[in-house]
């Protein structure tokens, strides 16, 4: 009988670990140029999140939650803040609200326009697909490993894994909410000689954003989930307060980090929900139906959407 | 009326390779063979038709037969695969991607069957979406958008949106939509399927009077025949993407020329569709005096002027005595008389026993007359003899 250990055993550890010695080396200036600007955002939004009095926060919190998502999610958010600072974890929690602030920035800044590229071309679509099928199939854990070796610890690669793992729920939404656009809607703008970018304008992304939304509530989440893994790696935040209490096993420590987080996640997600369920229009039923499968999970989301292009190609 | 728009020869094979399938159609294949042989659908076969300027020209079929796929095939939506469609002349699949825009931006609108209105936009914003494409600064076509609804009766609508509306109401948006481009040549793709009847029958007559003011050129698409008839100055009926029948209205129901459009007109309501001037007989004449000229028959004449225009009207009972006599009697009767484009309900709700219903055109003479038997046989959908026991 023959054992695993038996078979010789490639260096295939060793050829990682050369030839991302030689990407670091001789790509040095493609993942700075990566760096810079997310260091500087990062930079930016968290020095505005530090210095903005506990108070005056609280209370722009609560007004973004009411106007967007009514009095119980602001009244919710306001409380959660409060136990937030009574817990004492204020800083470390504006820390991470900075990290997921900056990487809806980047996410929606690379990822619409990826989606947008992919529902305009199903050749596009068929490339980023597998992408995003693994990319959301990878364990975040597994991210860090790419993201150490090409860009080191700390916040800032931190940073890029949040973005990473956070965009593609975005691509997949904005990619699915154009596509879905009523196809006489679409045909109605041909036939009264919209140009391309007039069609994206006026038509499709108007159309597709409450699915866009959607997708940005998923990465929001994403994002929140990641910027407390991104600790392992050096990132500060809440994710760190867990990790130094599991370290010592400070149990009530590590316990305080948790539900901060959990306080965070929650008031973010109601008041991202909210923002995707529209006000007026006739796609609430199908906003409505993303949203619960959402809540049901990513995979189902898929399945979904699956679904719907099917039926797309079917009509 | 010059020809404005025309089609000639077009075919449209959906499927990336058609070549095969356009050689079997032009061997004669049928739609069913080709999608047999190559599993390709035909969406038309081999059709050319011309629409004259300023008619309504009313294409129908059932459910399939490629009516919207000739629809969308004029302005492109649907490349056509072979054929030529020509808008005044120009050859509009020649067309590069700017040229094609200008054309659909000034020269072609269209009217969607689930009406196609942004649902995100105001309606008076939905009525000025053709011409915020094109351009045109907001006060100005604010203005023209104001003056289309108002004329389609939803002046007072425009700042609603577009679920607020019935489905009446909104096909009234897509119209000024349509409208307010100054297109003139207007492609309505089922537009009032989706009504209810009696709303459809509202739109039919809104769209008819509108036409009165704008007299466009209307390629109008319709499963449903009476629709069709109703509206249309010509018929073309389709069926698995060919055209099997084309002609005016009164003159496909008269000869379907084959079993699947006689099938169409068995149901139709003849009354209302064939004109006083379709069933009337030419004016024989009688007699000849100085007080002028009698024409007609056994039911019942008239008396004409130089000028052949009606003076007097004779009963049934006159006539056979001016026959023995030779002699007009003294008595100027009354008459009746009907333009030549009189429905033949209307003749039929004029007529009087013992007499004849006299056809006079424009100027007032008789060009014709009809009696009981005229009306009764073509309502009947008997032939014109009466032959039949
Ligand atoms: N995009 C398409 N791809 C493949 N087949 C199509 C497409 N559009 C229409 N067809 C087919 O072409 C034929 C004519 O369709 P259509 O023009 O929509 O009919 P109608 O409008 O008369 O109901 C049908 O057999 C239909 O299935
Ligand atoms: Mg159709």
């Amino acid at each position: 009988m023959i054992r695993a250990d038996d078979l010789a055993i490639f260096p295939i550890e060793q050829w990682i670990q050369e030839g991302v010695r030689w990407l670091a080396l001789n790509l040095r200036p493609l993942f700075q140029a990566i760096k810079s600007p997310i260091e500087a955002l990062l930079g930016l939004s968290d020095w505005v999140l530090q210095s903005i009095p506990f108070p005056a926060m609280v209370l722009i919190v609560g007004l973004v939650a009411w106007r967007s998502a009514g009095v119980g999610v602001a009244a919710f958010s306001v409380v959660s803040q409060i136990v937030i600072a009574m817990l004492g974890v204020w800083a470390e929690a504006m820390t991470t609200l900075s990290l997921i602030v900056t990487a809806i920035v980047f996410c929606a800044v690379i990822g619409i326009p990826i989606g947008i590229l992919c529902a305009r071309s199903d050749r596009t679509w068929n490339i980023v697909r597998p992408i995003l099928d693994i990319m959301q199939a990878t364990p975040t854990l597994v991210y860090l490993v790419p993201v150490v070796m090409l860009f080191g610890v700390g916040s800032v690669p931190g940073e890029v894994a949040v973005v990473t793992a956070a965009a593609p729920p975005l691509i997949r939404f904005t990619n699915l909410g154009i596509r879905m656009v009523e196809h006489e809607i679409v045909e109605a703008g041909l036939a009264f000689g919209a140009d391309p970018r007039q069609l994206l304008w006026e038509i499709q992304l108007p159309l597709a954003i409450p699915t866009i939304l959607g997708g940005l509530n998923q990465t929001v989440l994403t994002a929140m989930v990641m910027s407390v893994v991104v600790a392992m790696i050096g990132a500060e935040g809440l994710g760190l307060v867990v990790l130094q209490g599991l370290g010592r096993l400070d149990v009530g420590r590590a316990a305080v980090g948790g539900i901060a987080i959990v306080l965070l996640a929650m008031m973010l997600d109601r008041i991202t929900q909210k923002l995707a369920e529209p006000q007026r229009g006739q796609r609430t039923a199908l906003v409505q139906v993303l949203m619960r499968l959402m809540r049901g999970g990513r995979r189902e989301a898929i399945a979904a959407q699956t679904e719907a292009e099917e039926n797309r190609q079917a009509a | 009326m010059s020809e404005r728009l025309r089609i000639e020869n077009l075919y449209k094979v959906f499927g990336k390779y058609p070549s095969d399938a356009l050689r079997m159609l032009r061997d004669g294949g049928t739609k069913d063979f080709v999608f047999a042989k190559l599993g390709q659908v035909v969406g038309l076969n081999d059709v050319s038709l011309t629409v004259p300027g300023g008619v309504m020209y009313m294409v129908m079929g059932l459910s399939g037969s490629g009516k919207s796929t000739l629809a969308r095939c004029i302005n492109r939506l649907n490349e056509p695969s072979a054929g030529r469609v020509l808008l005044d002349g120009e050859a509009v699949l020649a067309l590069d991607e700017k040229a094609l825009r200008e054309v659909r931006r000034t020269r072609m609108s269209m009217v969607f069957q689930h009406f196609a209105l942004l649902p995100n936009k105001r309606v008076i914003d939905n009525v000025e979406f053709g011409l915020k494409l094109r351009g045109i600064p907001p006060a100005q076509r604010r203005r023209r958008a104001e003056e289309l609804l108002s004329l389609v009766g939803l002046g007072r609508w425009g700042h609603h949106m577009p679920h607020e509306l019935s489905g009446g109401m909104r096909q009234r948006v897509g119209l000024a939509r349509a409208l307010a481009t100054d297109a003139d040549i207007l492609i309505m793709d089922e537009p009032f399927s989706g009504l209810d009847p009696l709303i459809r029958t509202e739109m039919q007559d809104e769209l008819l009077r509108l036409q009165r003011t704008f007299n466009k050129t209307i390629l109008f698409i319709t499963h449903d025949f009476q629709e069709a008839l109703k509206l249309g100055s010509r018929i073309a009926i389709m069926s698995e993407g060919r055209i099997v029948r084309e002609g005016t209205p009164q003159s496909i129901v008269l000869e379907p020329g084959s079993d699947y459009v006689a099938a169409f007109t068995r149901e139709i309501d003849r009354g209302r569709l064939f004109d006083a001037r379709s069933v009337m007989k030419a004016p024989a004449v009688l007699w000849r005096g100085p007080a002028g000229t009698v024409v007609g028959g056994d039911g019942g004449g008239f008396l004409l002027d130089a000028c052949e225009r009606v003076v007097a009207g004779l009963a049934g009972r006159e006539i056979s005595l001016l026959r023995e006599t030779g002699e007009l009697s003294a008595r100027r009767g009354s008459y009746v008389c009907v333009p030549e484009a009189a429905k033949l309900v209307e003749v039929a709700r004029s007529y009087r026993a013992d007499h004849t219903v006299g056809v006079i055109d424009d100027a007032g003479r008789l060009v014709g007359v009809i009696g009981a038997e005229q009306i009764l046989a073509r309502i009947a959908h008997l032939p014109a003899s009466g032959a039949k026991s």
